[in-house]
């Protein structure tokens, strides 16, 4: 029990400070960066920025023809992980309550054996994606620390959120410990590494998009 | 005072039939998870032995533990004192009183040494010397001591007992602690509760009675035939947990149809007691099943869990207390990171003009 009041206690609240800490300041010394003033004439074919952002982050969304049937595999796979992840943590009824406590907000929930489903599915993708990474050369010897670290924080609180759920190994109290200790290091680590794509995927490549419509690319 | 008859002969005498001996056995044996032959086993040991002399010491305790014991039905409160232990201490039920009562404990420390055993309920305030909280003129800790030191086994019953409980609960004003963390060269066996499930209470002795012996324990020193598994496993409505249906307070329309109480902070998944299965009043009902969630009263530290009505899930205070300021300390250091880029920018750009 110790553990669980540890983890939901000083635990919790010292990674969701870290976390706060962490993204304001990547966003804030990002957006303060000067911003090299391009003079030199657009192309004739440059949609406005906003047009432009919009339409490249949708294009982006599927591969291009010449590159779909090499990296079909890990688009589905990213698509399952992905969209597992964000089932798992906004749709199951205690993190709804957490969020609730937190924020005030609260939205329905799906039934405790779906999310178990789900969370099976997106463990065996995310292990599918470290295998796919490592198992590919060029991928490995272009890999960090970034890259493996990332994902372990990301892999353990759906490891730990299936152990606590099927009571094995363990008691049930010192499980869900673990699962919301092992949520904590994914908040500490998240704005300080490549997970920081949570916040900054759609800035990035709406940035990308207003940079080459202005080059004349067609989106 | 023990009687040197085995209770097999006084139960005889009393006309208690061996049919109503043999349901009892077989009952206790049930309760406590055994196989069915030890059945027989306890029906043996209880009629071998003789009536074990038991001293029952109340220290910082609202009385709770003593009122459930006496709602236990099989065996009752009745059928324990006369029949099968001598309560020879026990403020509550105990006719005498002052030098009466104490000489009484006394005396039955004296007779049955390495015999009696010691039920406690309360903790024991430690700060300073203990002067919160005295019987007859001497502490509870002097008189824990003293009584446990020829004991054979010692029995802390409710969570005050076992682990502090209320008196102990922050910012404990008393510096209250468990009989675990007094008495060490004594084998203890800890029925937590506020109070306890009577049935806990009575079955253990029971047990202790037949056997001789301690029953198998869990990590906290429970015994694992009523600690063994969490309220939330065994509780009946938890298919609506699983199917996510929540009452959202106490009295809407999930909680009039009895769905899972999880959400206004039912502590079922980490409280381990056998409410769920054996129930209160003689099988009646339970907390949850009389519409409230679980305080989880039965584990260490429970009065400091977060609050009753905080779901489990939730964080513990408030995880955002510090949320200003690191958004504020965020952003300093953002714009001063930003700050430095850009003038070593500037620099860089100077050297090159």
């Amino acid at each position: 029990m110790e553990l669980l009041e540890f983890a939901r206690g000083p635990a919790l609240t010292f990674a969701i400070t870290i976390f706060i800490a962490g993204i304001v300041f990547r966003i804030v010394s990002l957006f303060a960066l000067w911003r090299t003033k391009d003079s030199s004439a657009g192309s004739p074919r440059e949609k406005s920025a906003f047009s432009a952002a919009l339409r490249e982050v949708i294009r982006r969304l599927w591969p291009q023809a010449v590159y779909k049937q090499d990296t079909m595999f890990e688009l589905v796979n990213g698509y399952v992980f992905h969209i597992g992840l964000a089932i798992i943590v906004f749709a199951l009824a205690p993190h709804i309550l957490f969020f609730k406590d937190l924020i005030g907000l609260s939205w329905p929930s799906l039934p405790n054996n779906v999310i178990y489903a789900v969370s099976i599915i997106t463990m065996v993708s995310l292990i599918a994606a470290l295998v796919m990474r490592y198992a590919n050369p060029a991928q490995r010897i272009i890999s960090t620390f970034d890259d493996w670290f990332s994902w372990l924080v990301t892999f353990l609180p759906v490891l730990t959120g299936i152990i606590a759920t099927s009571h094995l190994g363990a008691r049930y109290e010192t499980l869900l410990g673990l699962h919301i200790l092992s949520v904590a290091l994914l908040l500490i680590w998240l704005p300080f590494g490549k997970l920081m794509h949570f916040f900054l995927v759609f800035v990035t490549r709406s940035q990308t998009g207003a940079h080459l419509s202005h080059r004349g690319a067609q989106l | 005072m023990s009687d040197k008859k085995t209770l097999g002969e006084m139960l005889t005498e009393r006309g208690v039939s061996r049919r109503t001996f043999l349901k009892y056995a077989s009952y206790t044996a049930s309760i406590m998870a055994l196989p069915p032959t030890a059945a027989t086993a306890i029906a043996q040991g209880i009629a071998n032995a003789r009536r074990q002399s038991v001293i029952w010491l109340s220290f910082q305790e609202c009385t709770g533990c003593t009122e459930s014991i006496t709602r236990a039905h099989t065996p009752s409160i009745e059928d324990l004192i006369f029949d099968f232990i001598s309560l020879d201490y026990h403020h509550t039920l105990q006719n005498a009183s002052g030098h009466a009562a104490e000489a009484a404990r006394e005396a039955a420390m004296k007779e049955n040494a390495g015999e009696y055993i010691v039920v406690v309920d309360g903790s024991v305030p430690l700060k300073d010397d203990g002067i919160y909280s005295t019987i007859a003129g001497i502490t509870n800790l002097q008189m824990l001591e003293e009584t446990c030191k020829d004991a054979f086994a010692v029995i802390a019953v409710g969570s005050c007992a076992t682990f502090g409980g209320i008196p102990g609960a922050n910012p404990n004003p008393t510096g209250a602690v468990p009989i675990s963390d007094i008495i060490t060269d004594k084998p203890i066996i800890n029925i937590s509760g506020c109070p306890p499930i009577p049935e806990a209470m009575t079955g253990v002795i029971s047990y202790l009675l037949s056997f001789g012996s301690i029953p198998e324990l869990d990590h906290l020193g429970r015994p694992k035939a009523f600690f063994g598994e969490a309220i939330h496993d065994r509780c009946y409505r938890r298919p609506f947990y699983e199917r996510g249906m929540f009452a959202k307070s106490f009295d809407d329309e999930g909680a009039r149809q009895g769905w899972c109480l999880f959400e206004v902070g039912c502590k079922g998944p980490v409280a381990y007691n056998a409410c769920a299965t054996l129930k209160w009043n003689g099988g009646v009902s339970f907390p949850i099943q009389s519409g409230h969630g679980c305080l989880g009263c039965s584990e260490p530290n429970f009065w400091d869990m977060g609050g009753f009505y905080k779901p489990l899930s939730t964080a513990k205070g408030d995880p955002l207390k510090w949320a200003g300021g690191a958004a504020v300390a965020g952003a300093a250091i953002g714009l001063a990171s930003a700050a430095v880029a850009r003038k070593k920018r500037n620099d860089i750009l100077k050297e090159g003009n």
